[in-house]
């Protein structure tokens, strides 16, 4: 898939929804950040070294070893998308917003699944990327470090033997890995449980922010969990504590919706059934609206009260339904009150669509 | 005029930004001024722990963390030209070699987010060197030091067979 199919197409590998435990656990990502020795950082790159980071990655990617060992991946400097283009792949979760800052100097390499990608000049010179449906994050961690080896194969990095590898900022220095899953937790949220949950992960050397969202607050019931600590721990034991953790929760959020539909049946079902016929039949939503609703319908089907809709095309509606896709989808400009008219209106079709199939 | 972001619509709109007490008023297409306003909606989460970090940094550097910012002083790094000040304000370092330059004043800060001050993690395949060599034999010594107290004998000779074979090949570098 190439890059313009990548920005018209809604869906990503990671949306398919066919991971382990992918009833609450959406997606998994392992990240690590690399950076050239001898080139400053990105922040203090002049616009010719930037240049020379780019042509680096491009000379590395088109290695015949390279190649072979990873497959094609293709580069693409950040502008020669449009803006639209650009904000879609945020959407997507394949770039970070970070990139769009500045990207005159900036680019991204990405493999035609969209599984692996690379951020090129963002806060560090590389970020590698691995994205995956599901709980898989030990499969994410081999995938990004082959894609490692790969690259170090023609590129020398900044390695320090006690430090690690060093990174524009102190705090990702080491491993320089994160690892993230995102968690669809609607039932803790409604037991009033999730404050609880979530403050005790954070002790464990974990951070949680929700999705979409600013600060904590999460918007369709959407959280990521990841590593905070990068130095003194091995990659694999930074992972195995991340998943030792989302286990946890996974117990939890099954427990908690177990109890809501032993106890509440009667409001669950009304509440799922009110989400499924505001988005069948609403004809203004805004991008909130939508997504809490969004949350309570996956919920619906996740617990089998909604039988005809796939899970996966709540997560694809997710993505769809933000901003940048919209305009791409209507091919125009939008004001906020048209795209909400358009949003309410491709959630009709799409959930219709699926109805009868 | 065309948009000072893109360079490619005409600019209609004028985005102005307060900063540290700094003015900035940019023209932009519309396309773009939403982009950067989506942003600043809080998109950037690792702006907010750039923020939070500086402040750690003025602490443990000894620069006043209120009031405006004195004129720098102290270490700079010799190979980017960063100075401790910069870097206390933004939290970012210039380059690999300024983890070596304010290496000692890095220490805490490493200690404070980390919890420790070292690398036990991946080292790159071909530029690693003998750390690779180095920190596999650490593993190994663990695991026979783990092997001997749990009187697996047979799996201990093993392993001090393998610690042998790899010290020699350090030795013979």
């Amino acid at each position: 898939m190439s890059i313009r199919e990548t920005v018209n197409n809604p869906h990503s590998h990671w949306m398919d929804g066919t991971g382990p435990e992918s009833d609450i656990v959406i997606s998994s990502r392992v990240r690590v950040a690399r950076n050239l020795a001898h080139l400053p950082f990105p922040h203090l790159l002049s616009r010719e070294k930037a240049e020379d980071v780019i042509h680096a990655v491009q000379t590395a990617i088109e290695n015949r070893v390279f190649r072979e060992k990873m497959g094609k991946m293709e580069l693409t400097r950040m502008n020669e998308l449009t803006p639209v283009e650009r904000q879609i792949l945020v959407e997507k979760h394949l770039i970070s917003p970070d990139l769009l800052e500045d990207f005159e100097r900036k680019a991204v390499v990405l493999r035609d699944d969209e599984v692996l990608s690379v951020m090129v000049n963002e806060e560090d010179h590389l970020r590698l990327q691995c994205l995956l449906p599901g709980l898989q994050l030990n499969r994410a961690w081999e995938l990004v470090s082959r894609l490692d080896d790969g690259l170090e194969a023609t590129l020398d990095y900044a390695f320090d033997e006690k430090l690690g590898y060093l990174t524009a900022c102190p705090t990702n220095v080491g491993t320089g890995l994160r690892a993230s899953v995102m968690l669809h937790l609607p039932g803790l949220v409604m037991v009033n449980q999730i404050k609880g949950v979530l403050g005790t992960i954070t002790k464990l050397g974990l951070t949680v922010r929700g999705l979409y969202g600013e600060g904590t607050e999460a918007k369709g019931n959407l959280f990521q969990v990841s590593n905070q600590v990068t130095l003194g721990q091995a990659e694999e034991d930074i992972i195995a504590n991340l998943i030792s953790v989302t286990r946890q929760l996974l117990g939890q959020e099954r427990a908690a919706r177990e109890a809501l539909y032993r106890e509440r049946r009667e409001q669950l079902e009304d509440r799922v059934g009110r989400a499924y016929g505001l988005l069948k039949h609403a004809r203004v939503m805004t991008s909130d609206e939508a997504m809490s609703l969004f949350s309570d319908l996956r919920l619906g089907i996740d617990m089998g009260i909604i039988k005809n809709i796939p899970a996966p095309l709540i997560i694809e509606l997710m993505v769809l339904t933000r901003p940048a896709f919209l305009v791409k989808v209507t091919g125009k400009d939008l004001s906020p009150v048209e795209r909400d008219i358009y949003r309410a209106q491709l959630i009709r079709k799409k959930l219709s669509a699926a109805q009868q199939s | 005029m065309e948009c000072e972001r893109c360079h490619q619509r005409p600019a209609t709109v004028h985005l102005t930004e307060i900063i540290n007490n700094e003015k900035r008023t940019m023209r932009l297409c519309e396309q773009c001024a939403r982009e950067l306003q989506a942003q600043a909606m809080g998109f950037f989460p690792q702006i907010n722990l750039h923020n939070f970090l500086a402040g750690l940094l003025h602490n443990e550097f000894g620069f006043p963390t209120t009031g405006p910012t004195v004129a720098p002083a102290g270490a700079r790094c010799e190979a980017c030209g960063l100075t401790e000040a910069q870097f206390a304000r933004q939290g970012l370092l210039g380059c690999g070699e300024c983890y070596r330059y304010f290496g000692p004043r890095l220490e805490p800060v490493f200690r404070r987010i980390h919890g420790n001050t070292c690398h036990t993690g991946k080292v790159p395949e071909r530029t690693g060197g003998k750390v690779r060599v180095i920190n596999r034999l650490e593993r190994l010594k663990a695991q026979l030091r783990e092997a001997i107290s749990r009187e697996e004998f047979e799996r201990a000779a093993e392993l001090r067979d393998a610690i042998r074979e790899l010290e020699k090949e350090l030795q013979e570098g």
